[in-house]
């Protein structure tokens, strides 16, 4: 399949957060202030990417090979479970700076349903492994851009004149809902 | 502990969706429509239950460090048993979910309770509490995707209620979700202000 | 809290148990609904086919073709009432829908058209790509339907693109998906069942 049809779709027409709905408890978490939401981008990009590789290794050689794809679920899970665990134990020699910055979001990130959503994904899409990994960036971009447009959002809401009612939550989705119809727009590029 | 609280405070006072703020991504997901809503909310509720149950039952065996790695375990097993009866049984329903069955594993609702609740609190209450909060999240679901259903498409559980010509089409698309819940937890956030 | 002490052996024994104990009850699960499963696979196929056929009664031997542009496989079902072989119903596929993957069962008379038609999955937008269900094979306006006809007697494609089928509205990408798919069967049903009139008679 077209790598650059993969990438907008990703992106734009089918945004991992405004279409279909992955990863929101980071999207309304995360994102109050800009530099958590790149902080928080970054780190799903990197379990993304790597998971959706190791996931499709494992569905290919192991789950599909000895007819155990019922196991996918749990498989999965474990994976990108294991991937955090790793993730965490690596930056903390690596980058203990970054490691504090990231705080509670790092565990959090097992729980992403954007992570485990895209490593399936990719495998009911029947991509191989190059259109996978291209999938995955092309996802974690689009989480990226939804997240860093909804800060910006939220920082100048936060200004604003809202209701007492829909103070806080409220509003944030429907600005969210708004920002969606934005996306919506992308509809025919693809 | 009064089990009557402890069941019923998911409802309202403790709702998952509407006050704790967890399990966003099936809320917006699979809701729209009020049947959608049920399922997921009933199979939700499966998991969120039998996975309290077994925590609670064999939470002193379990080492501190490896706590989240066996919840994790645990609550993937039942969704996959959740996902093969939906597939056997309830085939047309299982389509519609999609990928968002086995994203009940990720659902923060089941690990939450399960580490927040289950992990310090007896069988009765741990399994009491999965029903509550199970239903509680099937409340919040069915009445957003009936929300959904009826503006976006004129029908409540399949049944036609007004004609086609007059639906807000952007109700059952993406950003009605986003606009119907933020209006739901504004007025939620009022009533439990009374 | 009293848990078990944190040492290197717990954590590993503790960790086996559950996940042993874990794939246990799934296999055993997964083996009490592997047949519900098929069942049910197999009847919404029997009733996809039953739709598009109506007079069929059983089917023939299933053919499986490869499709041209792609790895994946069309399924040929030729169906019978009795002896008499009343058409194909075709399982067709495109991945070309305004979310990709749509699995359609055509079924194509004795007279090498399009008898009718029955979208089997699908991800497409409800209210605008949903509609192909209904929206081809209407009987009000036959510009927008493919019932009676063929990719050789009309062009299958939206008018749009020069073609003789009607788009769905504001569904542009839906519909043409909708056609390359039954283009695609049509293909397999020429390339594989009329050149062997021979064999595909019985």
């Amino acid at each position: 399949m077209n790598y650059l049809v993969i990438v907008i779709g990703a992106i734009f027409v089918n945004n991992i957060v405004l279409m279909q709905f992955l990863g929101i408890c980071p999207f309304l978490g995360v994102s109050k202030r800009l530099s958590t939401a790149i902080g928080m981008t970054g780190a799903v990009a990197f379990v993304m990417v790597l998971a959706t590789i190791v996931t499709y290794l494992i569905q290919n050689y192991i789950l599909d090979a000895f007819g155990l794809a019922f196991l996918q679920t749990i498989a999965f899970i474990l994976v990108i479970a294991s991937l955090v665990q790793l993730v965490e134990i690596i930056l903390k020699k690596v980058s203990p700076a970054l490691y504090q910055a990231l705080g509670i979001f790092l565990p959090l990130i097992t729980t992403n349903c954007a992570i485990l959503g895209v490593a399936i994904l990719t495998i009911q899409k029947d991509f191989n492994l190059v259109e996978g990994v291209i999938f995955a960036i092309a996802n974690a971009v689009g989480f990226g851009l939804a997240l860093v447009l909804f800060a910006g959002i939220r920082e100048h809401l936060d200004l604003q004149n809202v209701p007492k009612g829909l103070k806080g939550t409220p509003i944030a989705l429907i600005a969210a809902g708004i920002l969606a119809m934005a996306f919506m727009g992308f509809s025919g590029l693809v | 502990m009064n089990q009557w609280k402890n069941f019923t405070k998911g409802f309202i006072k403790e709702n998952p969706v509407f006050v704790l703020l967890l399990g966003m991504c099936p809320t917006l997901g699979v809701t729209s429509s009020a049947i959608n809503g049920l399922g997921m909310g009933l199979a939700t509720t499966f998991v969120l239950v039998m996975s309290n149950m077994v925590v609670s039952i064999i939470k002193k065996q379990i080492p501190e460090k490896v706590r989240i790695p066996s919840f994790i375990v645990i609550i993937a097993t039942f969704v996959t048993i959740v996902e093969l009866i939906m597939e056997a049984y309830l085939p047309s329903l299982f389509q519609s979910l999609g990928l968002f069955i086995p994203l009940i594993v990720v659902n923060c609702i089941v690990l939450g309770r399960a580490e927040a609740f289950a992990s310090k609190n007896n069988l009765v209450s741990s399994v009491v509490d999965g029903f509550g909060i199970g239903f509680g999240f099937s409340f919040a679901l069915v009445l957003l995707g009936g929300i959904r259903e009826l503006l976006g498409s004129g029908k409540l559980f399949s049944i036609t209620i007004y004609p086609e010509n007059y639906v807000t089409l952007l109700f059952v698309l993406a950003p009605g979700a986003f606009i119907v819940l933020g209006y739901l937890i504004a007025i939620i956030n009022r009533i439990k202000k009374d | 809290m009293a848990n078990r002490e944190s040492s290197f052996k717990n954590m590993v024994i503790t960790l086996f148990m559950v996940t042993f104990f874990a794939a246990a009850a799934l296999g055993f699960v997964y083996d009490m609904t592997k047949d519900a499963i098929e069942m049910a696979k197999l009847k919404a196929q029997s009733e996809a086919i039953e739709k598009v056929l109506p007079e069929f009664e059983e089917l023939g031997e299933t053919y499986k073709v490869a499709a041209e542009s792609s790895e994946d496989t069309i399924e040929i079902f030729p169906a019978y009432d009795g002896d008499q072989l009343v058409g194909y119903a075709v399982k067709t596929f495109t991945n070309n829908g305004f979310s990709g993957y749509i699995s359609i069962m055509a079924g194509i008379n004795q007279s090498g058209n399009f008898s009718g038609y029955e979208v089997l999955e699908h991800t497409e937008t409800p209210g605008l790509g949903s509609k192909m269900n209904e929206w081809f094979r209407s009987t009000q306006k036959s510009s927008q339907s493919v019932i009676g006809k063929n990719p050789e007697s009309h062009r299958f494609e939206v008018s749009k693109d020069g073609g003789d089928i009607d788009a769905i509205t504001a569904s542009t990408i839906t519909s043409r998906a909708f056609l390359d798919a039954l283009n695609r069967a049509y293909d397999a049903y020429k390339n594989n069942v009329v050149e062997n009139t021979g064999s595909a008679g019985q």
